[in-house]
């Protein structure tokens, strides 16, 4: 257990250095949520409705994290995961990936939700409930595009594949976070929504674990 | 003979109990129900679907779990052909129930957690044959399948048990409204609904017994070649 806590700790620490070593990627990402927050900021004019102000931020978060999370197996080249398989056993690199991405779309729904409040104004209630959901949130996103990325790159890294492998498969969260950051949105009490709250909390641990068990059947050629 | 047979006696239950299916499912007398009417009888026709589409992809997912410990490729091609009817069950499924739905709540589509629920069934199927299509190397493309096959059908279970919490439905017996539930539902429907879904699964088990033979037969010829 240790040796695989060790693992998986160089392995983070590597996807950091390659993110900081390629900047550029990331900045794109950025750029992606900032552009589509505009658009939606010159098309929309002004969101008044909590529900559509809502679905729209989830809306937004669904498509950076397909873009920002599947960039994580896609732009591994055949040579460097060779690399890896002879380095690493399957599950330290899964949990690296997962734990990476977590920290990754968490930070970018936060840094997305201040853009997305500057433009289209801020009309949440419960602050602190609401930034909940959006890391319990993001946690799934992160995690279930993680594998469905992995499946994909495995397929001949289609890009495609990853939106219509996923999108079907993530809506069951999506659903339930919605739901949830509404009632923060309009302020309900915090015990009547706690309940999506774990239901959030126990998708999360259902994707994380279902990843973890399948991917080293993935990995192995 | 006798060996024949054995193979034999659960088409014939099949055919039967089909026959059994509409020829009682059309004649059996029904409860007089509101907004209902004579259309309940789609309870042996469109219900039925449903069980049969989730029983095949069960069959779909545990083949895929035994070729992912076992690496036998014909359980891969089970696993496969079992969704492939599955499919062919949810579209028949679908088309039943839009055509009872026009006639019941007057439009061939409504927002219902359980027709939604349906639909996104048929989008991961339908994404799991792009997976498939996009490879060409056969024991590559018959792990990646069986790795989003679990992986989709665990999460599909989820949100159709989910699902229903979040929203009400219009199905009879959700909501309040008259139909499929233990006050509606009398002796002489389960008489024919429950042999009408062993009926039909046996059905489709027998179409996916037919197909894997086919593709069994083709993949032979292809490496004798």
């Amino acid at each position: 257990m240790a040796g695989l806590a060790g693992e998986i700790k160089h392995l983070v620490i590597k996807e950091f250095h390659i993110e900081w070593k390629n900047k550029n990627t990331i900045m794109g990402i950025l750029l992606y949520i900032l552009s589509t927050i505009f658009v939606c900021y010159l098309t929309f004019k002004q969101v008044v409705d909590p529900p559509t102000w809502n679905a729209l931020f989830w809306i937004i978060m669904l498509f950076a994290s397909v873009n920002a999370v599947s960039k994580g197996f896609l732009q591994e080249s055949a040579g460097r995961t060779l690399y890896y398989y002879s380095l690493a056993s399957a599950e330290a690199i899964i949990l690296s990936k997962l734990m990476y991405n977590i920290l990754l779309m968490i930070l970018l729904a936060l840094i997305s939700f201040a853009f997305y409040s500057l433009f289209l104004p801020n009309i949440v209630e419960d602050m602190p409930w609401f930034l909940l959901g959006v890391i319990a949130g993001s946690t799934g996103l992160a995690a279930a595009f993680t594998m469905v990325s992995a499946i994909a790159y495995k397929a001949n890294n289609n890009g495609v594949l990853v939106a219509i492998l996923g999108f079907p498969i993530i809506l069951p969260l999506m659903l339930v976070v919605i739901k949830f950051s509404n009632e923060a949105l309009v302020g309900v009490d915090r015990m009547d929504s706690l309940d999506n709250l774990l239901i959030i909390s126990l998708l999360d641990v259902i994707i994380i674990v279902l990843s973890y068990l399948l991917f080293p059947y993935l990995w192995r050629d | 003979m006798n060996e024949r047979m054995k193979g034999v006696w659960w088409k014939l239950l099949a055919v039967a109990l089909v026959v059994y299916t509409i020829s009682a499912g059309l004649t059996v007398e029904v409860p007089a129900l509101a907004i209902l009417h004579e259309t309940i009888r789609n309870l042996f026709f469109h219900v039925t679907m449903w069980f049969g589409m989730m029983i095949l992809m069960l069959v779909s997912v545990v083949y895929s779990i035994k070729f992912l410990s076992s690496s036998d490729e014909s359980n891969d091609i089970v696993a496969s052909e079992s969704a492939h009817v599955g499919m062919l069950f949810g579209s028949m499924g679908l088309a039943t129930g839009m055509v009872w739905a026009y006639f019941t709540w007057g439009d061939w589509w409504v927002s219902d957690p359980k027709l939604n629920g349906a639909a996104v069934t048929i989008l991961v199927y339908l994404a799991y044959f792009i997976l498939r299509g996009s490879m060409d190397d056969p024991t590559k493309r018959a792990k990646v399948a069986a790795v989003y096959n679990i992986f989709a059908f665990v999460l599909l279970i989820v949100f159709l048990k989910i699902l229903p919490d979040m929203t009400d439905s219009l199905h009879p017996g959700n909501g309040g409204n008259p139909g499929f539930n233990t006050y509606d539902t009398t002796p002489k429907l389960k008489m024919v609904f429950y042999p009408a879904i062993i009926g039909w699964t046996l059905m489709g088990v027998w179409i996916v017994s037919l197909r894997v033979r086919l593709k069994t037969l083709a993949i032979n010829k292809m490496e004798q070649q």
